[in-house]
């Protein structure tokens, strides 16, 4: 070491304007989604506040379709940020329900087996997309787009060929008493929502075979599901050297393989990943339809996408959060189901889909340019 | 003076018909900066590539510390501390310095089974390190993107150095500074040489070079045009074997001597 050359005592750079601590804790890449929540919800409490949407079973509806979104924009959320698009998902979604009711209703497989086979095979899917998109060279979006097609291909000619339908049915009776069927369609916190209904302190249903039961008897696994995979989603990008790794393949692949992350790994990885939070979503949707359809998840990739956007990330890789796409899957489930509880005519609901997503884009592009030094 | 840490002896690649590589040998040692000097399609760069493991030689030896090496993958080049810098791809802009400085090699805190990354660790490192080269950080966590173009380059060799870079090829890195950038990388690699880390300086600028280069090697259509140290050759001699000969020297008379 050089002890002739003693270091420079640190001189505040007169170039570097000094920040309150209050811009600090406030510039993050959440920000806008955070913005966005506080708006969407100031919004409808002052115009939707009697019509029911803050009722038990009111919470329960937009909690449920926000759950949804949160679940698939996880996955989104971390591919994207790895650099990568994932088209197929809603096929993905359509093709997982399908192939859990071909195994565990026409095939009559154990149900905790079809589902654990489904998931193999949909991870599978998710791996061959990273595969060929890392072997090709070719962008992700032109990829996932033909599984997009392939996928729904097979989720309408399979069940058509066996069972001459295109919806599959009875899957209630079939995953009944089902250990791990029950982890899809199940749900918790029930003594709670029991006691709060004998409490009064949330809605009870008055007569009939279920009187004095509460109308919600509580949490769906659905919502479970969203919240461990969203702190899964957040603990893995910004606590490990995995997420580190995430960063760094969608900020500069190049960059990233001259230091010796494993680029491909990451990004097949992360293919598998979204392919896991599309097989959940199915498996949930398909235990609380019971019945699986071969329309089931159409557009959801680009639900996906957009709350993963309307929370911040940047289409491009490399940038982004978990919490702000979960922000952005709740913004989401509030404003679409919102619109309908506050009457307004249901058409309307793209219109303001569209002016979120857009002002969510500029806002978002804004906080990222102070934080990045964009240009 | 010691035995050379890095020998490349009669290096010849090829791709295809094309010959980019003729025959080039240069040796480096510990502590100093060997400038590689050329115009462009001189070889250069397949010559630093070969050295950093990303192509493979068509023919000649690698001596590293006397062993000879066949370096695969440019892991390979890294784990036996040949480090490189290139001019564009060394930092990743929408990340912080501290996640930067750390890519590929971050500190783990277990708690329980768990692998964590270790933040606190790695900013405290990133702040001394950068501190030691003479960059004031608002923080750790700032994007790299607010950095000057010279303070990357800077970030890049400190993370390299403190990942026990012994041989240390920086490609062009002060090609696309101003000149207050260009000093302080300058002023970096000087630094950096006195660590006894070998430096290999490639650049196509005489005057960069002869600031603080040891010895320069000239390069020339695939081949070593040969080597000088410092002292037994002008700025204006390293120009002529540049550009391959006389043409420089009758062109640099109708410029004034400003080339």
């Amino acid at each position: 070491m050089v002890t002739s050359n003693p270091s420079p005592a640190p001189v505040a750079d007169e170039r570097i304007k000094e920040r309150s601590s209050l811009r600090k804790a406030l510039v993050r890449p959440e920000l806008g989604g955070m913005c966005g929540t506080v708006l969407v919800f100031t919004f409808f409490l002052l115009t939707a506040f009697d019509s029911g949407m803050f009722t038990s079973q009111g919470i329960l509806n937009w909690t449920l379709v926000s759950a949804q979104f949160a679940i698939i924009a996880v996955g989104a959320c971390l591919l994207m940020i790895s650099g990568e698009f994932d088209l197929s998902m809603g096929s993905m979604i359509g093709f997982a329900g399908m192939m859990i009711a071909i195994f565990g209703v026409t095939l009559g497989w154990p149900i905790w087996f079809a589902i654990i086979v489904t998931f193999v095979l949909c991870m599978g899917i998710g791996a061959l997309n990273g595969y060929i998109v890392i072997k090709t060279g070719l962008p992700s979006f032109i990829v996932t787009l033909a599984l997009l097609f392939i996928l729904r291909g097979f989720t309408i000619f399979l069940p058509q060929t066996i069972e001459r339908k295109t919806i599959i049915g009875g899957i209630r009776d079939v995953a009944e008493g089902d250990w791990l069927a029950s982890l899809f369609g199940g749900k918790v916190l029930t003594g709670l929502f029991q006691w709060l209904g004998d409490a009064g302190l949330i809605a009870t249903f008055e007569r009939g075979v279920k009187a004095g039961q509460p109308i919600v008897d509580g949490v769906p696994m659905l919502v479970v599901w969203a919240i461990g995979l969203i702190i899964f989603g957040h603990v893995l990008l910004t606590k490990t050297r995995f997420g580190n790794w995430i960063f760094a393949a969608g900020g500069d692949a190049q960059a990233a393989r001259y230091v010796g992350v494993p680029v491909s790994r990451v990004k097949i990885l992360m293919f598998m990943f979204t392919a896991f939070c599309a097989t959940v979503f199915a498996t949930c949707q398909v235990m609380e339809f019971g019945s699986a359809g071969a329309d089931r998840g159409v557009l959801k990739e680009f639900e996906a996408i957009i709350s993963v956007v309307i929370g911040g990330a940047l289409l491009t890789g490399g940038y982004g959060s978990v919490l702000g796409a979960a922000l952005g899957a709740l913004i989401f489930g509030v404003v679409q189901q919102g619109l309908f509880f506050a009457g307004v005519e249901s058409s309307l609901f793209r219109v303001f889909l569209g002016i979120i997503l857009l002002l969510a884009v500029v806002l978002n592009t804004y906080i990222r340019r102070m934080i990045t030094g964009e240009r | 003076m010691s035995s050379p840490i890095l020998q490349m002896k009669d290096i010849e690649k090829h791709f295809g018909p094309v010959i980019a590589l003729a025959g080039v040998s240069v040796d480096v040692h510990q502590g100093e900066c060997h400038c590689l000097l050329g115009d462009n399609g001189a070889g250069k760069s397949t010559f630093i590539k070969t050295m950093s493991g990303v192509h493979k030689a068509t023919k000649g030896e690698i001596l590293f510390e006397g062993k000879p090496m066949n370096f695969q993958r440019p892991r390979d080049a890294i784990s036996a501390g040949i480090a490189t810098v290139y001019q564009d791809l060394a930092m990743i802009p929408l990340m912080s310095v501290s996640r930067n400085f750390f890519m590929g090699n971050e500190p783990i805190r277990n708690i329980g089974p768990l692998k964590f990354f270790d933040h606190k660790r790695a900013n405290e490192i990133t702040m001394a390190e950068m501190s030691k080269m003479g960059i004031n950080l608002r923080g750790p966590d700032q994007a790299v993107g607010t950095l000057s173009g010279g303070e990357r380059q800077t970030v890049a060799i400190a993370r390299a150095v403190y990942f026990g870079a012994k041989v240390l090829i920086l490609d062009e890195p002060t090609s696309a500074l101003g000149v207050r950038q260009t000093s302080n990388v300058l002023a970096t690699i000087n630094m950096v040489r006195k660590l006894g880390v070998a430096v290999v300086f490639i650049t196509h600028n005489v005057r960069h070079a002869m600031a603080v280069g040891d010895r320069f090697t000239v390069l020339n259509r695939g081949k070593t045009f040969g080597t000088a140290s410092r002292g037994d050759v002008s700025p204006e001699e390293l120009q002529d074997m540049m550009a391959g000969g006389q043409e420089l020297a009758t062109l640099e008379g109708s410029l004034g001597g400003t080339v």
